[in-house]
This record gives C-alpha cells, structure tokens and sequence, in this order.
C-alpha cells in the first residue's frame, strides 16, 4: 500500500522555508556551500541553491557526494553497489558545508558522507539538511534542518520523486509487511 | 552484477560484468587524483598475493590497490617460503586460507592453476596471470584506458602486436574486446601465431604494415627475449625489423590512434623509443588505470555473497 505524504507544493514549500533557515541560521551565504549525497540529495542540493540565491543573489557552491565506499554494508548488502560521479570542485576548507539528503532515516548514510567529506578537506562545520525526516536512528545523528517529519514503521520505504519538472515532484510511503 | 567470487578469466565474464567493473574503477579514478587516494570499504580485510612467477608492476600494483582500500597486504614469497621446501600448492593455498585472508592474488607458471584454487578455496581467488592462459585485469585496465580515450569500444579497430602463441595478455585481449564488439586484428611471425587463433573471430596478419593500417588503437606486446634462443625468431633485430612498431609505420594507423603496452618494454625489440615516448603513447595511463581497475575487482569481489 502506498499513500502521497508529500505534493510538489509541499516540496516547494519545505524547500523555500529551508533555504531561509539556513540562511537565517548562518547569517547569509557567506563561506557557505552545499553537497548532495548521491543520488536523492543531488537534485535537492541544487534546487536549495537556487533558492538561496534568489533570496541573497550571489551564487553558492554546489556539489554532489556520492558514499557508496564509505558505506558499512557492502558485505551483507543483497545487491552490489553502482558508483556514482563525485564533484566537489572547490575547497571544503574552513567553509560551512551544508549536507543535503532527501530522506534521513537510520543515520549511516550521513556518517559515511561525514566520513567522506573529510577526506576532501577540513570543514568548519557540518551541517545537515534533509526533504524528510522518517526517525528510527541508529546513530546520534540529526538533522539541523527538515522539510516535514513523517512517522514510519522501520520496514516502510519512503520515496522521493524530484524531477527536471517541479511540478511533477512528490514524496511517496509505502507500506512495508 | 559480478556472479563469481573469483576473477578467473575474461572468458568467464559476461559484457555486463566487464562494464560494471569499468564504471566502478571510473570512481576509484577519481579517488586517485584527490588528496587522500585511501577509501575504507575493505577495512579489516586481508589480501595475499602468492607470485610463483617474477613481477613487479602486477605484484605492486595489486598491493597499492588493497593498500588504497584500507586492506591488509602480505607477499607471500615463493623462494623463501615452504615451497622450496616441497609443500604442495595445495597446502600452501589452504594455508593462506587458514590464515584469515579473504583474497588470495595469484601468478603462475601453469594455465588454470587460478581455476584450482578457486574451487579449493573458499576465499576470492584473483587470476594475475597464468601461464599462456589469461591476465584479466591487464585486459579490463586495457579496456578501461580505450575507453576513457576513445569513450567507446565497440566498432574500434584494435591491432596487437607480438608474441601471440605465448601471451597471455594477448589471449585476455582478444576475450575481452571480442566480447564488447571491437574488431581485433593480431599480427606476428607465423612462428608465434597459435593454430586456430581466427577461430576467436579475429583477423591474422604477417605484415605489420597491413595490420595496423587505419587502426584505432595499437598494442604492442613485450616479446620475451628467451624466444630467441628457442628457435622461433631469426634475430632480435630482425624482429625490430619485421615487427616493431616505429614512427614511421605508426603513420599508417588512425592520425588519432593510441598505443598500448603492457610493461616492461624492450625497447628497440617491439618498440622504438620514439613511439613508446611518443605523444601517441598512453602507457604510463595504464600503468595509473591498472590501479583503479584493480581496486574496482577487489572492491567488486568483496561484495559477491560467498
């Protein structure tokens, strides 16, 4: 069974509100830059930027991260991992980076892009912004800033859909058995 | 997508699994041109490399791999090892096993002991040459090096250049590109063609000039010296004359082909220095790719349920 917990107005909305706070939060976009975590937090990331910049001017760094070997899993996982395209074509050094997921739920994906991301440099601080925060957190991890927070059961699936079009963009739960 | 816990051969992987390992080791690229070259994922494992047959850049290029994967290494060496003492392969690899490593890395003199070893063992068995039979990951960085210079390999036309009969690069080569759709041609002295070889759907020539007109890409094999003296070829310089890949025949290949070789050279046997030199010359990135790749197949293997 699956049922729509989020529309694209939603997403919208939870993307603008997030783009102020981490405005707010770090006192405009100075020394700031945002990664996405490969492959949900990619298309996050950038549509984060654009807001940020359409509310500052300016533009801001964007990059994507992809984790796949930092992960812990890769000798009980079922299926075996495709790598994705890392690009962080400017220094972390010193910077605030702004970690961007679409959906935070035991926290190990987070840990291993901590873990990568310190071998890129030596931010200033970490920060996390996720679209959806599903709980059940295996390590203390939390997000500095969430788009909604859903309540799930552990064997659920939440699935983020963001597009070329916006229009088209929607968070899904599915039931799990 | 990888089906076996061992990298026997080329001939045992499917299209798919070869481009999975390709894509793979374009990550492990990237990782090698950062600051820190040194991921985690196989922190805690162990890998051994067990060479009965003398190598440098293979042996070393397998331990940088672990080593950048946060793996153990230990070089088990043959020639102070149980083995002088008569231990058989067998004990020696149930040994290694034993011993808690979860890779073993093998070189040796005999086709198929690789293929041994796997059904022995529990543990990812890596084929790094044997025999006349295969050298896999020489084969995939090869591929991986076309690729990244041509950004295909289907529909390229490929000379190698050399000892056939007794070359294992070759062999893996030819599975290899066969497979992914490029069009190989050998070219070498009868006295080093295998009988049969067409039938791997590739095109033999003697004549070096033929073989790499309008060619995308040209290997030039190391010709080992000790063929001399066994009879197969008249002289060396006569081979240099008949079969070495100089500037000038150079020029009858694509204006744009690359030139690969496996190492070590012998230069002025297979190759001239001008052309090893040359701004053609992609071997050194090999040498870098070979890296990558390797680290994708540990990476890859360590994934596959045992």
């Amino acid at each position: 069974m699956s049922k729509e917990i989020l529309d694209s107005d939603d997403i919208n909305r939870a993307i603008r509100r997030i783009a102020h706070e981490i405005i707010e939060k770090n006192r405009g976009m100075q020394n700031l830059c945002l990664v996405g975590i490969q492959k949900g937090g990619v298309i996050l990331a950038g549509r984060l930027a654009s807001q940020i910049q359409s509310i500052e001017g300016g533009t801001i760094d964007v990059g994507a991260l992809d984790i796949t070997f930092y992960r812990d899993d890769i000798h009980t996982k079922a299926e075996q991992p495709v790598v994705k395209r890392t690009e962080i074509p400017f220094t972390i050094d010193n910077k605030t980076v702004v970690l961007v997921d679409d959906v935070l739920f035991t926290g190990r994906s987070i840990r291993a892009a901590m873990d990568a991301l310190v071998d890129f440099g030596r931010p200033a601080h970490i920060q996390l912004a996720v679209l959806i925060d599903r709980g059940h957190r295996e390590l203390p991890i939390r997000a500095d800033y969430a788009g909604k927070n859903i309540p799930t059961s552990f064997n659920d699936l939440v699935e983020v859909t963001l597009g070329e079009d916006s229009r088209k963009d929607k968070a899904v739960l599915i039931s799990g058995q | 997508m990888i089906n076996s816990k061992d990298l026997l051969g080329i001939k045992e992987l499917a299209p798919e699994e070869i481009y999975h390992i390709l894509d793979t080791a374009a990550g492990f690229k990237d990782v090698l041109l950062r600051d820190i070259k040194k991921v985690p994922p196989l922190r805690g494992k162990t890998v051994v490399s067990l060479f009965f047959e003398p190598s440098t850049r293979t042996r070393t290029s397998f331990a940088l791999a672990s080593k950048r994967l946060s793996a153990d290494v230990v070089n088990f060496s043959v020639t102070t090892s149980s083995v002088v003492k008569g231990e058989t392969l067998k004990d020696t690899a149930l040994t290694i096993q034993s011993l808690g490593a979860d890779f073993v890395v093998i070189r040796h003199g005999s086709s198929g002991v690789p293929h041994l070893l796997g059904n022995l063992l529990n543990i990812s068995v890596i084929n790094a040459g044997d025999g006349a039979n295969e050298h896999p990951t020489q084969a995939l960085l090869d591929l991986f090096t076309i690729q990244s210079r041509k950004k295909k390999i289907k529909g390229l036309t490929v000379a190698i250049i050399g000892d056939i009969a007794h070359s294992r690069v070759a062999k893996s080569n030819i599975y290899a590109l066969t497979k992914l759709g490029a069009k190989v041609r050998v070219i070498c002295p009868p006295t080093l063609m295998p009988a049969g070889i067409e039938k791997l759907g590739i095109d033999v020539f003697h004549s070096i000039d033929e073989g790499i007109r309008k060619a995308d890409v040209i290997m030039a094999l190391r010709l080992q010296l000790e063929r001399q003296s066994k009879g197969f070829l008249p002289s060396l310089e006569e081979y240099f004359n008949l079969y070495g890949l100089t500037d000038e025949r150079l020029k009858l290949a694509k204006e744009d082909a690359i030139v690969m070789h496996p190492g070590p050279m012998n230069r002025g046997v297979e190759i001239e220095s001008a052309v090893a030199d040359g701004p053609q010359s992609v071997i050194l990135e090999q040498v870098t790719n070979g890296l990558a790749v390797r680290m994708a197949v540990l990476y890859l293997l360590s994934g596959v349920k045992k």
